[in-house]
């Protein structure tokens, strides 16, 4: 069976019922595992509160961090800091020079894009050429295009229809996430692979940008994180009995 | 020879704090389809709204095959109704009635 994976699920951590609320329904929706956001200095405990309330749900939980570093010695020192902290990585660039520095930094794993703004979509073929040569893919959020209306909607379908075409031509991974701060901006997995013909993108890529492709980025860093990693390709199999 | 159109159904939930009218979900749905690809669009969605149990506020949606996706991706697109939220779920795509009800 196919595992659905929401990586962007923005519940709000503080508030616990809502938080609670929205797994819940991820889980009713299809979706398996979940990645939220949290803050880079968030308590341990938080943390492990967290990974209790998605496994209630019998979702298994993600932790991500969201970067929104001003200029490229921020997002160095960021990365350097969060790295081994959070399972996935996203780095929203706002400027050309962070979103060059994000698509060839090995440590990122998601490049997002401001919405509003489709002149501040960095995502050319440059930008696609660095991240096929590293391990960065495109977060398509779809919340925004669910919210939005008219002319902002219509650009923004443009934007990322031109964005889809070159992550295909250069082979980025996409990766479609919901991206919403309220369950009523949840949909299934079928549905938003339905919505991702707005902007041409075929129902199988479609699925793979919501299973496959984001179950292997947390596979990898899984495996990255865990204490028996050495390299890649090289993992501590057995360990002497003391 | 005309060939004969062929449908798919739609099994729909509608998920809002208000219940609301047969009308106001066939007007939902027009105006989604609409919105994201004309009144072009809309005229090959041939779009039906076959039946809408207001207690269960769930749904059965007509259209015509070749605007499957178009159909689908216009339903899940739903954030309104009367001005009050609501999202419509798709639970099931059936190709004739008897099957579709048979699934749900």
């Amino acid at each position: 069976m196919t595992k659905f994976v929401d990586l962007h699920l923005c519940a709000p951590f503080r508030d616990a019922e809502q938080l609670r609320r929205m797994v819940t329904k991820s889980f009713e929706l299809g979706y398996r595992l979940v990645g939220i956001p949290l803050p880079p200095n968030l308590e341990v405990d938080k943390v492990e509160q967290l990974r209790k309330i998605c496994s209630e749900a019998a979702l298994d939980f993600v932790s991500r961090v969201d970067l929104t570093p001003k200029n490229t010695r921020e997002l160095l020192a960021s990365l350097r800091r969060l790295r081994r902290k959070f399972e996935v990585v996203s780095v929203f660039c706002i400027s050309k020079p962070i979103a060059r520095q994000a698509a060839k930094d090995r440590r990122v794993d998601l490049l997002s894009f401001p919405v509003a703004k489709p002149r501040n979509r960095f995502f050319d073929s440059a930008e696609a050429e660095l991240a096929s040569e590293s391990l960065a893919s495109l977060e398509i959020d779809m919340a925004p295009l669910l919210s939005l209306e008219g002319y902002l909607r219509i650009r923004l379908i443009s934007s990322i229809r031109r964005e889809v075409a070159i992550a295909k031509s250069f082979r980025v991974p996409v990766v479609i996430s919901s991206g919403t701060t309220s369950d009523f901006l949840l949909r299934r997995p079928r549905d938003y692979s339905a919505l991702a013909m707005l902007f041409d993108m075929d129902p199988s890529l479609a699925f793979s940008a919501l299973s496959e492709i984001p179950l292997s980025i947390v596979e990898r860093n899984r495996l990255k994180l865990s204490p028996d990693f050495v390299a890649p390709g090289l993992r501590v199999v057995r360990r002497r009995d003391p | 020879m005309i060939r004969r159109v062929k449908q798919r159904y739609f099994a729909l939930k509608i998920e809002s704090a208000e219940s609301f009218e047969e009308g106001d979900v066939r007007d939902a749905v027009w105006s989604a389809v609409i919105q994201l690809f004309g009144q072009y669009g809309a005229s090959q969605a041939g779009l039906f709204l076959v039946e809408y149990d207001k207690g269960k506020k769930q749904a059965v949606l007509r259209c015509a095959q070749r605007a499957l996706s178009m159909v689908h991706a216009s339903v899940v697109s739903v954030t309104k109704m009367k001005d009050e939220p609501a999202t419509i779920h798709v639970l099931r795509i059936s190709g004739t009635l008897r099957a579709l009800r048979k699934k749900r």
